[in-house]
């Protein structure tokens, strides 16, 4: 209600107090991970372009992705990748308006967060 | 709009802590938000500390205990101490609730109460809900219809009444839509949950010939589509209701409208 404002009337406090569910925590990682994920998008395409470009380049480029800091960058994307993909599979089901029950959306949170670390550990070492 | 940090005159201070009833056992710390429109200054937390050997269970029992031993001007809203009401819906413990039908035990440790989050402040407790009565008349709350008006009642068959079963006992007590951080940002435009809560209730009824109407009023990028399935709402409503699925349920209608 900030762009209704009345006199000298404070605004009550609300993410600084509030203490978010499990749905909530998932709804902006999911949010969060798809943008993030233009990010690793562009790194891959990066990687593309400098294949494309020359083999010194490429030398380059390959040398930072493949670096520790970039198999971190990697490996978060990978994570980012699979929790928005698991989370994303909620949100279309929500869409049917089925599975919306408080209990269901908690167990769909929790199974969420299990196959998304199933999946990151199955990209990074076993592939 | 998106905006995270408080304004300055909302910032919180700290405040003044009560002393102790004298003599009591069994003492529960609280921590309420303060606020008055005549000192001018800040809101603040005060520190009381409730004897619950002589207190109710619930947190309005604490709160009235309150305001009969140790401090007579803390301001909050109640009425029927059943849940029915919807007049003391509060933040407690980080989370919207009832006062009167949600009790101190179901807190551990120190109880937080706040009003009502990313409302303007009346004073304490008591939130400004004007905008969001306002929101809850727009949807038209009412029976619409355009055929002739029968001799006695508009009936209805038990199937489609069934159907009104988990929307119709909304109290309005605001929890779902200050709990939904899409309304905090754009409560300016988005009904909010409780608002197509009530709106969902009159698409559902079998009786109702303005379904149509309705539809066209609310298909907008704001009014519904603010709602991102966040699910706080549904969470957090004092009356087990599940608003985010009413409005998943508009959604579909105003889709299957086109398709």
């Amino acid at each position: 209600m900030s762009d209704m404002k009345t006199g000298a009337r404070p605004l009550s406090p609300h993410l600084q107090i509030y203490r978010m569910p499990l749905n909530a925590v998932l709804s902006i990682a999911h949010r969060i991970t798809g943008a993030a994920m233009a990010g690793s998008a562009a790194l891959i395409v990066w990687w593309f372009l400098a294949a494309a470009t020359s083999e010194a380049y490429f030398a380059f480029v390959n040398g930072l992705l493949t670096s520790w800091a970039g198999d971190i960058l990697l490996g978060l994307s990978a994570l980012a990748l699979w929790f928005h993909f698991s989370n994303g599979i909620r949100h279309l089901v929500w869409d049917t308006g089925a599975h919306m029950g408080r209990k269901r959306v908690r167990q769909t949170g929790y199974a969420a967060i299990g196959a998304t670390l199933l999946l990151t550990l199955l990209t990074l070492f076993a592939l | 709009m998106v905006e995270l940090a408080l304004p300055k005159n909302s910032r919180i201070r700290v405040g003044k802590t009560w002393p102790r009833p004298e003599g009591a056992t069994n003492l529960r710390k609280f921590l309420i938000y303060r606020w008055v429109p005549e000192d001018g200054e800040n809101p603040r937390i005060d520190t009381y500390f409730v004897d619950t050997d002589d207190c109710g269970p619930m947190v309005l029992d604490a709160l009235i205990w309150i305001k009969t031993h140790i401090d007579p001007s803390l301001a909050f809203r109640r009425s029927c101490r059943e849940g029915i009401c919807g007049s003391c819906a509060m933040n407690i413990d980080g989370q919207n609730h009832l006062a009167c039908i949600f009790g101190m035990d179901e807190v551990k440790g120190d109880i937080r109460i706040y009003p009502l989050p990313h409302t303007e402040v009346v004073r304490d407790l008591i939130p400004d809900l004007t905008h969001f009565y306002a929101q809850h008349a727009s949807i038209r709350p009412w029976l619409e219809t355009s055929s002739p008006a029968p001799e006695r009642e508009w009936r209805q068959s038990i199937e489609d009444r069934a159907k009104l079963d988990g929307l119709y006992e909304c109290v309005m007590c605001a929890s779902c839509s200050t709990s939904c951080p899409s309304y905090w940002w754009n409560s300016d435009r988005y009904l909010g949950p409780a608002a197509l809560l009530a709106a969902e209730r009159w698409l559902e009824d079998s009786r109702d010939e303005a379904t149509g109407e309705r539809l066209d009023e609310l298909e907008d990028p704001f009014r519904v589509y603010r709602c991102h399935t966040i699910m706080n709402c549904t969470q957090t409503c004092p009356k087990g209701l599940n608003p985010a699925k009413a409005i998943a349920e508009i959604k579909k209608k105003l889709v299957a409208r086109v398709v």
